[in-house]
Formats: C-alpha cells, sequence, structure tokens
C-alpha cells in the first residue's frame, strides 16, 4: 500500500492541476468566436472538401499486402543471422512460413488484388 | 424381502411401444388400428401391474419388486441409476394409473371418434401415462423428476389438443409455466437433499437412501432451520404446482379446455395426485420436518375450502368438477399433512375412481349436447341419458362422502386424522367444506337431469346415450366408486382397515395425538354433507327462484365467487404485467435499447448499401456497447483495487 | 548448433491441427479457381479433413505431456476440446453447403475461413502457455469476424462483422494487457509455470489481481458474459445462420476451453481472487440473458440471448471450480453444441434469402406442414429448456451438483429460477410451431441430405448423450483431471470423502 501511495498522490495533484487550469481559462479568457477562427486547421492551407472523402479500396489492398512482406523481411532478418546456428531445422520452418505467406499471395493474385482495373 | 423382477420394464415398455406406433404408423394403419392399440397397450400395462400386486400382496409385508435398468448420472461419488421399484404405495398408484388409465384410454376411443387428430391424441395420451409410470415406480427422486416433467409436457399438449383456439393454446402455456415454477422447487429441494447428504457422505437420491439418511438431513442446519424442512418445502412448493394448491393452483381450471377424458385421467385421476404421492413417497423425510408438514396440512385445507367456495357458483359443469378437483386434493394434503399418509393415498384412490368417473359422465353430457358446457343450457337429461344419470349419481354420493360409497371412508380418514392430530382449526375447515362439496355437486347433479329442459332446441332431438365404448368405462368405474371405499373400513369393522395395514410398511402408521372419537367425527362431517344435498335440493329443485334472489341479494359475495376472489386478475397484475414491464421498459429498453432499435432499423434496410450500415455503426451503436463493456471493465478493477486496499 | 530435443518436438499430437490448417490452405487455392455456385466440393474437402482430424484426435485421449517448449499441452483435455470442436465444424460444414450455394457465398473463402476459425480455436484448446491462446483466440476471432460478413449484399451481415470486429479488438486488448501483467507478476508466461508461482499472499499482489480482471473480461467477451454481451445478439442475427451457429457454439467451446485451462486449473490456487467476480458475472449472465430472450421476436436473437444465458449456467460451475464442475462444464459443453447446433440448423433448413423466415411467428403452424422438422426442433428446445431426460437436463444437473456440493447453493438458486423463467421463451416457439395456424415456412425446395444429417446427428447427440450420459461425463471428468497436475489431482480426491 505504502509502495502506491506516490502514484495515488501525483494521480490526484494532475487531476487537480489540469481541472483548476481549464476553470481558471473558462472564468478569465475572452470569448470572441469568428467564423475564421472556426475553421478547421489544415497546416495553414485553406481546408477542401470534407474529412470523410473516399479514396479507392485498392490501396487499402496495396497495403495489406505491403504489411504482410514488411512482417515476412522482419521476421526473416534475425532468421538470416542466425540461419547457421539453426541448422536444417531453421531452414525447414523458415520454408514452411515462406510457403503460407506465398498462399496468401497466390490467393490475392487469383482473386485479382494486384490488378488496378 | 427384495426380490428382482424384471417384468417391472414390462409396465414401462407397452405404453412406449404405443407411443412409437402411434406416432409413426398412426397416421398411415388409420383409425380403427389406433383405437385397439391406443387402449391395448394400457390393459397389457395393466395386466402386468396386477401381476406385480399379486407378487407384493403374497409376500411378506414390506416386500419389494425392483429392478435397475442401468446406471444414468454419476458424478464423481454421485450416483443415480435408472431403477423401478415396487411396494405397497407404488402398487397402489401403478394400479391407479394403468387401471383407470385403461378405462379412460377406452372411453376416448368413443369420444374422440370424430376428431382428425386420432392418432396424435393417443400418442400424447400414450405418451401421459409411460411418463406417470415413470414417475411412480422410480426408485429415485431424480427418475421421479423425469416422469413429473414428463407428465407436465404431456398435460401442456393435451390441454392445447384443439389448438386452433388460440385462448386453448394460451392455458396451455400457462399451465406449462406455472408448473415449471413449482419444478423450480421441486429441483432445488433435490439440490438441497443433494447438498444435505453429502455433509455425510452419502451422494444418492435413492429413497433407500433417503430413508437412511433421513436423521442426517434432520440434523443439518440450513439456513435458520433444518435441511430437512427447507427440502420439504421446496419440494412441497412443487407439489403445489403439479396438484394445483394454493399459490400454484390456477392453471387446472383453466385446463379443462383440453379434451373431457384428459380432464377425467390427467386432471382428477392421476397426474395431479402426483405432489400427494411424493409427499407419501418420502414422508420419512417430512415427518422429520414438522413445520413444513404443518404448512402441507394448512395448505391443503385452506385450498380445500377456498377452491369449493368458488364451485358453489360456476356456471360450467367442467369448472364445477375442477374446482371441485382442487379442493378435493386439499383434502389430500390434508390427510398428509397430518401425517396419516395413508389416509391421503385412500383418497387419491378413491378420488381417482369418483372423479374419473364425474369428469367422464360430464364428458357424455357434452358429447350427447355438441359440446354444450353451461348448466343453464341443460335440464331434464335424467331420462334421456340414463346410464350417464345414475353413474354420475352414484359418483357424486361418493364425493359428498354419503355412506357406504367410497369418498366416505377416504374423506373420514383424512378429517379424522386432521383432528386426531391437533390441528382443530383445519379439521373445522374440512368439515364445512364437506357441506359445501355436497352443495354444489348436487346443485351440479340438479341442474343437469332434473327441473325443466333448458337445452337449445336445435340439440334437443340429437341428444342421444353414449356409445358401448363410453358405457362400459363408466359403468365399471361406478362399481370402484361405490365398492371401492371397503378397502379400508373403520377399525373394528369386518377386515377393519385393511389399506392402512397394507400400506404401512412404507408410509408408516398414523399416531394420533388427541383422542377423537372416530363415530363423533364422522357424524358431524356426515350430517354437515346431508344438510348441503338438503340445501341444494331446496335451492335447485323445490324453490329454484331463491339462488336468483341470493345472488342479488349478496352481489358482492356472488360476483366475488363467481370470478374466482379475482386471483388471476391479482396474479396478472402483481406478477405477470411486472415481469415484462421489468423486462421489456427496464431491460429492453434501458440496457439493451439500441440493440432492439438496431434489429427493427436493420430490417427495414434492404435496399440500402452497406455504407448505410457502417454509417449507423459510427452513430452511436456501438460506442453504446462499448460504453457497457466499458462499465463492466470499471466495476471488475474497482473490485480489485478494493482487494488490494484491504 | 541449438538442441532441439530440448523444445520436444512432438507432431503426432499436433497432427488434427497439421490437418486442418494444411486443408484451410488448399482450399483457398483450389477454391479461387471455383465458381461461388459450386462450393460444395469445397465444403466436402473441408469436411474429410475435419473427419481426418477427428479421427486423429481420438488418438491423443490418454496422452499426457507438454510439447513444443511448454507451447502445446498434449493430454485428454485438449482431446476432448478438439473434439467438441471438430463435431461442431462438422455439423456446421453440413448445414452450409446448401446455404454457400444459396446465399452464394465466395466457397473458397467461407470454407477455408471457417477451418482457420477451427485451427484457432483447437489452438486454444491445446495452448498451455498464455501467447499460444491469445495466438489461437486471434486466429479464430480474425476468421470470424470476416465469417459474419459474407453475407455482402445484406447490411445488417456488414454491420454485424463490423461491430463484432470493433468490440473483439477492444476486449483483445485488454486480455493482451492481462496476459502483460500476468506475465509482470510471476515472470512466466507458462501455464505450468504460473500455477507453481502462485503461492505467499497472492491478494494484496495488483499485478496478479489486475491481470486476472483483465484476462476474466477477455474471455468473458468470448463466451458472451453480460455485461461484455451487448455484440451477440445483432451479431449473431446478422451474420450467415450456419455461422451464427459455429459462433454460438465453436467459438464459446472454444472460449470456455481457455478460459478452463487458465482460470480453473493454472489459476486455481488463486480462485480466492476471482470467485466473486465470476459468481456476480455468472448471476448477471444468466438472468440478463434469459429477461431479454423473452421479449425478442426474432429467433435468432432468441437464440443469442439463450446462448448468453447457457453462458452463465456454464459460469456457474466455473465459479465454483473443483473438478466435478470441471467435468460438467466439458460435458454440457459437448451436449450444448449437438442441440444447439441442432436448433440453428432446423433456422437454416427453414429460412428464406433476405432473412425471411427468421421471425418467430413465422414458425406458426410449422408442426402441420413439416411434422418431423417441428418436432426436431421441439426436442432441440426442450433440450435447451433442460426437461429431462435431454442432455440439457443432465448437463444443467451435473453443473448445478457440482455448485451445490462447492457450497454455491444461492447461484444454484438463481440458475434454477432463470432455467424454469426460460420456459417462456422456448416454448413460445413451440406453441407457434404446434398451436398457431398462419406461418408460410415449408422446406418446399429440393430435398438436402446435408441438412437432413446434420438435423439427425444433433438429434441422435441430443437424446442419446442424455439418456446415457455416464460414458461421456466419465470421460470429460477424466480429461477434465488430466488437465491438472498431479498434485491437484490427489488433493481433489483427498478431499472429495
Amino acid at each position: 500500500m505504502t509502495t502506491w501511495f506516490p502514484v495515488v498522490v501525483t494521480l490526484i495533484v494532475a487531476g487537480l492541476v489540469v481541472g483548476v487550469m481549464c476553470t481558471i481559462n473558462m472564468l478569465l479568457g475572452p470569448k470572441r468566436p469568428s467564423e475564421i477562427k472556426g475553421e478547421a486547421f489544415e497546416c495553414g492551407n485553406p481546408p477542401s472538401g470534407s474529412a470523410w472523402g473516399r479514396f479507392s479500396v485498392r490501396f487499402y489492398l496495396t497495403a495489406i499486402l505491403f504489411l504482410v512482406f514488411d512482417v515476412e523481411v522482419i521476421f526473416l532478418y534475425p532468421w538470416a543471422v542466425e540461419i547457421r546456428r539453426l541448422g536444417m531445422f531453421g531452414f525447414v520452418e523458415a520454408l514452411i512460413f515462406i510457403v503460407i505467406l506465398a498462399v496468401g499471395l497466390i490467393y490475392a493474385w487469383q482473386r485479382g488484388a494486384l490488378d488496378w482495373d | 424381502m427384495t426380490v428382482e423382477f424384471p417384468a417391472l420394464t414390462l409396465i414401462l415398455i407397452f405404453p412406449a411401444l404405443g407411443v412409437l406406433y402411434n406416432l409413426f404408423l398412426g397416421y398411415r394403419t388409420g383409425r380403427g388400428a389406433v383405437s385397439f392399440v391406443g387402449p391395448a397397450v394400457m390393459f397389457v400395462a395393466f395386466a402386468v401391474a396386477s401381476w406385480a400386486f399379486y407378487e407384493i400382496m403374497v409376500m411378506p409385508p414390506g416386500s419389494v419388486l425392483t429392478y435397475s435398468v442401468w446406471g444414468w448420472i454419476e458424478a464423481g461419488n454421485f450416483h443415480t441409476s435408472i431403477g423401478l421399484r415396487i411396494d405397497a404405495l407404488s402398487a397402489v398408484m401403478t394400479m391407479i394409473v394403468t387401471g383407470v388409465g385403461a378405462l379412460i384410454h377406452l372411453y376416448s376411443v368413443g369420444y374422440m371418434a370424430h376428431d382428425e387428430d386420432f392418432a396424435r391424441y393417443f400418442t400424447y395420451l400414450n405418451l401421459f401415462a409411460l411418463s406417470m409410470l415413470i414417475l411412480v415406480l422410480a426408485d429415485n427422486l431424480l427418475l421421479m423428476f423425469v416422469g413429473w416433467e414428463g407428465v407436465g409436457l404431456c398435460s401442456y399438449l393435451l390441454i392445447a389438443f384443439w389448438y386452433t383456439n388460440p385462448q386453448f393454446a394460451y392455458n396451455g402455456r400457462k399451465a406449462f409455466i406455472v408448473n415449471r415454477i413449482g419444478d423450480a422447487g421441486f429441483l432445488l429441494g433435490m439440490f438441497t437433499l443433494i447438498w444435505a447428504l453429502s455433509q455425510h457422505g452419502a451422494w444418492s437420491l435413492d429413497f433407500l437412501t433417503l430413508k437412511a439418511r433421513a436423521s442426517d438431513i434432520a440434523s443439518t442446519t440450513l439456513v435458520g432451520t433444518t435441511a430437512a424442512t427447507v427440502a420439504a418445502l421446496l419440494l412441497f412448493l412443487g407439489a403445489t404446482g403439479k396438484s394445483a394448491q394454493i399459490p400454484l393452483y390456477v392453471w387446472l381450471p383453466d385446463a379443462m379446455v383440453g379434451p373431457t377424458p384428459v380432464s377425467a385421467l390427467i386432471h382428477a385421476a392421476t397426474m395431479v395426485t402426483a405432489g400427494v404421492y411424493m409427499i407419501a413417497r418420502l414422508n420419512f423425510l417430512f415427518v422429520l420436518a414438522p413445520a413444513a408438514l404443518m404448512v402441507v396440512a394448512t395448505i391443503g385445507a385452506v385450498t380445500a375450502f377456498f377452491a369449493a367456495t368458488i364451485a358453489l357458483v360456476q356456471p360450467d359443469i367442467k369448472k364445477v368438477l375442477a374446482y371441485s378437483t382442487i379442493s378435493q386434493l386439499g383434502y389430500m394434503f390434508l390427510g398428509v399433512g397430518s401425517a396419516s399418509f395413508a389416509a391421503g393415498i385412500f383418497h387419491v384412490m378413491t378420488h381417482a375412481f369418483f372423479k374419473g368417473l364425474l369428469f367422464l359422465c360430464a364428458g357424455s353430457v357434452i358429447h350427447a349436447l355438441e359440446g354444450e358446457q353451461d348448466m343453464n343450457k341443460m335440464g331434464a337429461l335424467r331420462t334421456k341419458l340414463p346410464i350417464t344419470f345414475w353413474t354420475m349419481l352414484i359418483a357424486t354420493l361418493a364425493i359428498s362422502a354419503v355412506p357406504p360409497f367410497s369418498g366416505y371412508f377416504s374423506k373420514d380418514l383424512i378429517l379424522e386424522a386432521a383432528y386426531e392430530s391437533g390441528h382443530t382449526a383445519l379439521w373445522i375447515l374440512g368439515v364445512i367444506t364437506a357441506g359445501l362439496t355436497s352443495f354444489y355437486m348436487f346443485r351440479l347433479i340438479f341442474m343437469t337431469f332434473f327441473g325443466e329442459s333448458r337445452v337449445d332446441h336445435e340439440k334437443e332431438h340429437h341428444i342421444h346415450e353414449s356409445p358401448p365404448s363410453m358405457a362400459i368405462p363408466l359403468i365399471a368405474l361406478a362399481v370402484l366408486s361405490s365398492v371401492g371405499g371397503w378397502v379400508g373400513l373403520p377399525e373394528g369393522l369386518a377386515w377393519g382397515d385393511a389399506f392402512a395395514r397394507f400400506l404401512a410398511p412404507v408410509v408408516g402408521d398414523f399416531k394420533p395425538l388427541v383422542v377423537g372419537n372416530p363415530a363423533m367425527l364422522s357424524l358431524v362431517a356426515t350430517s354437515l354433507g346431508g344438510i348441503g344435498i338438503i340445501v341444494a335440493y331446496l335451492f335447485y329443485i323445490r324453490l329454484p327462484g331463491l339462488p336468483v334472489i341470493l345472488a342479488w341479494r349478496l352481489k358482492g359475495a356472488h360476483q366475488l365467487l363467481l370470478n374466482k376472489w379475482y386471483i388471476d386478475e391479482l396474479y396478472n397484475f402483481f406478477v405477470t404485467r411486472p415481469l415484462f414491464w421489468f423486462s421489456n421498459t427496464i431491460l429492453n429498453r434501458g440496457v439493451d435499447h439500441y440493440a432492439i432499435d438496431g434489429a427493427v432499423n436493420g430490417a427495414g434496410l434492404t435496399v440500402e448499401t452497406t455504407g448505410e450500415a457502417v454509417r449507423r455503426v459510427e452513430s452511436g451503436n456501438v460506442q453504446h456497447y462499448a460504453f457497457v463493456y466499458l462499465l463492466g471493465v470499471l466495476g471488475v478493477v474497482a473490485y480489485y483495487i478494493y482487494l488490494v486496499i484491504h | 548448433m541449438i538442441n532441439f530435443s530440448q523444445i520436444n518436438l512432438v507432431w503426432l499430437p499436433v497432427l488434427p491441427l497439421v490437418v486442418i490448417a494444411t486443408a484451410a490452405m488448399v482450399v483457398l487455392l483450389v477454391g479461387v479457381r471455383v465458381d461461388d455456385e459450386e462450393s460444395d466440393g469445397l465444403g466436402w474437402l473441408a469436411l474429410a479433413s475435419i473427419v481426418i482430424a477427428l479421427v486423429l484426435a481420438l488418438g491423443i485421449f490418454g496422452q499426457s505431456g507438454i510439447a513444443f517448449a511448454g507451447a502445446i499441452a498434449i493430454d485428454s483435455f485438449s482431446a476432448f476440446f478438439e473434439l467438441s470442436i471438430l463435431i461442431a465444424a462438422a455439423l456446421t460444414v453440413l448445414m452450409s453447403l446448401d446455404y454457400a450455394d444459396e446465399h452464394r457465398l465466395p466457397g473458397a473463402e467461407y470454407y477455408s475461413l471457417l477451418l482457420f476459425s477451427v485451427l484457432g480455436m483447437m489452438l486454444m484448446a491445446t495452448a498451455s502457455d498464455l501467447i499460444v491462446i491469445f495466438i489461437g483466440l486471434e486466429t479464430m476471432s480474425l476468421a470470424v469476424y470476416v465469417l459474419a460478413g459474407l453475407l455482402r449484399r445484406d447490411p445488417r451481415s456488414s454491420e454485424a462483422a463490423i461491430k463484432y470486429f470493433l468490440l473483439g479488438a477492444f476486449s483483445t486488448g485488454f486480455l493482451l494487457y492481462g496476459i502483460a501483467l500476468i506475465y509482470g507478476a510471476t515472470g512466466t508466461i507458462k501455464l505450468v509455470a504460473i500455477h507453481a508461482a502462485l503461492t505467499g499472499p497472492l491478494l494484496s499482489n495488483p499485478l496478479l489481481l489486475l491481470g486476472l480482471g483483465l484476462m476474466l473480461i477477455g474471455f468473458g467477451f468470448k463466451v458472451a458474459a453480460v455485461p461484455f454481451h451487448m455484440w451477440t445478439p445483432d451479431v449473431y442475427e446478422g451474420a450467415p445462420t450456419p455461422i451464427t451457429a459455429f459462433m454460438a457454439v465453436g467459438v464459446k467451446i472454444a472460449a470456455f476451453a481457455g478460459f478452463l485451462r487458465v482460470f480453473m486449473v493454472q489459476l486455481g490456487p488463486a480462485s480466492a481472487a476471482w470467485t466473486d467476480v465470476m459468481w456476480a458475472i455468472s448471476a448477471l449472465t444468466m438472468t440478463v440473458g434469459n429477461m431479454l430472450a423473452i421479449v425478442q421476436s426474432n429467433i435468432k436473437r432468441m437464440l443469442a440471448y439463450s446462448a448468453i444465458a447457457h453462458a452463465g449456467y456454464i459460469l456457474v460451475a466455473l465459479t465454483a471450480g473443483g473438478p466435478q464442475a470441471g467435468g460438467a462444464i466439458l460435458y454440457y459443453l459437448l451436449g450444448y453444441a449437438f442441440t444447439n447446433l441442432g436448433a440453428f440448423a432446423v433456422v437454416v433448413a427453414l429460412e428464406r434469402r433476405g432473412a425471411a423466415g427468421d421471425q418467430i411467428a413465422d414458425y406458426r403452424g410449422l408442426a402441420t406442414r413439416q411434422p418431423l422438422m417441428a418436432a426436431a426442433m421441439a426436442i432441440f428446445l426442450l433440450s435447451l429448456l433442460g426437461i429431462p431426460p435431454l442432455v440439457g437436463f443432465v448437463g444443467k444437473f451435473y453443473l448445478f451438483n457440482a455448485a451445490v456440493h462447492r457450497g454455491f447453493v444461492g447461484l444454484v438458486v438463481i440458475g434454477v429460477l432463470n432455467s424454469a423463467a426460460s420456459a417462456y421463451y422456448y416454448l413460445s416457439v413451440v406453441v407457434a410451431m404446434y398451436m398457431q395456424e398462419g406461418g408460410f415456412l415449408e422446406e418446399t425446395r429440393r430435398s438436402r441430405p446435408a441438412l437432413v444429417a446434420a438435423i439427425a446427428i444433433a438429434l441422435i447427440g441430443t437424446v442419446l448423450i442424455g439418456i446415457y450420459p455416464e460414458p461421456y461425463f466419465t470421460a470429460a471428468g477424466n480429461a477434465y483431471q488430466s488437465a491438472m497436475s498431479p498434485e491437484e489431482v490427489h488433493a481433489a480426491t483427498a478431499m472429495a470423502p
């Protein structure tokens, strides 16, 4: 219990500070809303269109496929470094892993995920 | 002496064969074959039961026939088998179920002759008989529960047999749900027993084990009293459901919408007595729970009186008999509640004869009048339906406890037991009820068979006496109603109380606490019964205007009785509606508001694209779900923080 | 070189997993070349692999050991759960064959995802460390999320998938966090090691307690325990009906496999830390599930709430703990698989495209038009309601019996009362089928032997396991014991007189 006491104190202090500051701001700060102030901020450019604009779903597919091979590479790097120590077993394991990923790729390919049109 | 008796299985196998035949072949082989097979299996079962009964009779007192079919439920040390057992108690019950059952099956052949669903009817009826026999023959509480649920299910199917009337289907469901409440009590009682036994290292629900360990159960404390009392009360709750006692009797009057032979078999002669049988079976437990026994006796006496008052004014012939059944069941509970288990079972038997007969006669009347049940549209049927009249008169004399008809002996024994166990108030209630009983029963007789004919004109010339298949059971039951009580004569007369002596090894002897004068007690009850008959005669034969005037002068009381004390309305107002309100308003609208709305909206969204659904998801539903989820998380986390701090 | 013998690669016991994984990939690759209308072949392929895995899984019974460096437990517990899951999967495939054709479901994706989810479930059943349990859970869940949304033309299906996915991801977070905290508290993710580490004053270890609580929440979501149940009715209603059935049974079995192994078996010594919470969740789950089922008019939603209620009954035994409760849960799940899949199979048989026919009112008068179908449905519903001698009654009896023996009388009272209340909504279907007229449901289409076979198998299971429960219950009890450490078994047997 005693070990956790400082944490509790911190939490309480943090809550107090935030609460007090917000309240002071609300009470003292001047409020002059205008149209320009109410606009969305996009890196200084004048905002255009809705934030809910649509993108082609194909970007999504490409991103997913990228992610798969990204993860594959991350996994294969340490394996490549240690390949001698892992020996035949490690080699077979990595092969199985690649085959499984390949199955996914073949499926995506067959389903036409790689055709842009 | 315990004898292995494999033929016991035959008592179950034959009705089971009947079920299978009627279910799968009945539609194809036609009406003739069904009307042979349906009753035939019951007569065979009756023959086997008689054989077993004979065996019990010739063996020394206390003998048992058993047969274990297979081990059923094993849970750790807990063990229950599918085992059958016939001792004096279950022998009597088996004889009643198969005997009266066979007669009513036979009667049904004539009664249901014009019904389309002939095979379905006999499927249910055979299935009922099978379940009831399982209930009676079970050698442990769990298997008894199998039969207990089975008879409930069949009763429900048969009440709603003419389901084209939605009210009938509703009544069927009401019966089942009310019974489920009772069954919950039964189950909890069973678990109480399991728990109590496990405290003493016993792991079974066999009646033998229960009996041997009854004192252990009684010495285990539970919620401030003994486990025996808790279990007995819970089991009695189950009995109030099945046997239509206060507070769970409400389904039985509604059950009368089923075919009349069903009312006779299930809702008068057999199923509704299951609760009495169960208590008699567990007599060793109830004896050790005097408080529970007191509750049983009180509920029994109050129900007997209460139902009798309602029966006084009902115009529907079957409703009168229904409330009369509830009232008579109350007597039985008064009997077992006074620790005179033999008296209770004796009344079960005589009641099976005369009440079965009463219903069959009522059925015969209804059959003759093409479905008319209102007694205001009957009258003067004495000469047109002679067999029905004479047999019904015998049954009425029996239920009114006129000596030497069967009801006299059993009711007398119950009232004597009530008095001698010190329940004087309950005895008075029982005696008054006896007067009410003979009044409403003779009211029924006079309104139906005497006076002016009030039958609709177009039905008048169709009136005909029933076919032989219906008449034979009437006569057989009339004979039994007349002489069936003679197996239990008052002490010292001829063979004396042979019935109680026969049952004594199973249910024990009745030990009076207060000494009464049996002759005096009997005289009081019988004379009150006689007064009831005379009043009915005055009201409905001599001065037919009097009931109308009385009903007008005592309007409040009359309405109260006619509307059955408004109990259905009270239940509806205090139980059913709040429950639905809670489920619908609080849980459904409040907690799961979006769940329901989502469904309704979703059903409308047939043409919109998936995008629509996605948008809706984002407009609140899932957040709402996640919010409830988060509340749960906070609850759990808060609990653990609490644990850590303490 | 690393000495791989330490890792203990035993292939035979994991062969069922390998078979299912391989089959899933084969179905996927073959399937893309097959038209959606001719996906039956894929279904049979999936079924064949499930049957092979089933036979192989039988061989695991009676073995004991831990393989793959402590990741996989080889014991009867795994075998029993694998069998239950595979039975559920086989019945699901049988009832999917015509459904997939009629609703033009993409066969390759449908059957391969089904197999992948089975793979995840089996992995959960055999896992003996927290990470593998998590991987199994995710494999299962991701596949099921997609399966729920496969009716692409039906907005309700997409809605189901998205809701399930969002909330599932949410709850996965809690589970993972819980695993992390447990690791922090004990320094290991191996269940056996966690068990061994549970000594000393457990109740004052905040990491352990919080980890426990969060894992409980994660599993609670998967078994649809209140208050983590909100997704269930929407998802069950929207998903393709065979998938709903599979979710209600397969996912539940697998989640309970994990739940049981983690909580009852390995965290058993810390039971004081979770019994109260579990008690509350169990009582809530039964009550809310039943109360809400009463007012449903859609049969899939009704069955969804019924599934919630049944999770509550199982949690009664989980709360109680002890070997008897463990066996009871395993038995109950097996029986529940047959009964619930059977009920859903009837729904599948009767519903029409565009979700017509999933209202309870549509079942009116079914008994006169289709007596056998109505009778089967009635038996399944009566079993769910707990009418003896069907399996639902016997299972419930075991569950409550176990709880009574451990002294959880209050919870049993709540359970029994709930079970009594459930009569209302199960019967409303029976009433509609037998005692009302006017519905339109009828199986006019060509006779579908696979679906009928599924119903028949479910029916046989429901009746047989109820009437003659002893061998199954014994097997279930042994299976549960096999997952406990020897000293626990000893303690348990010493405790019972």
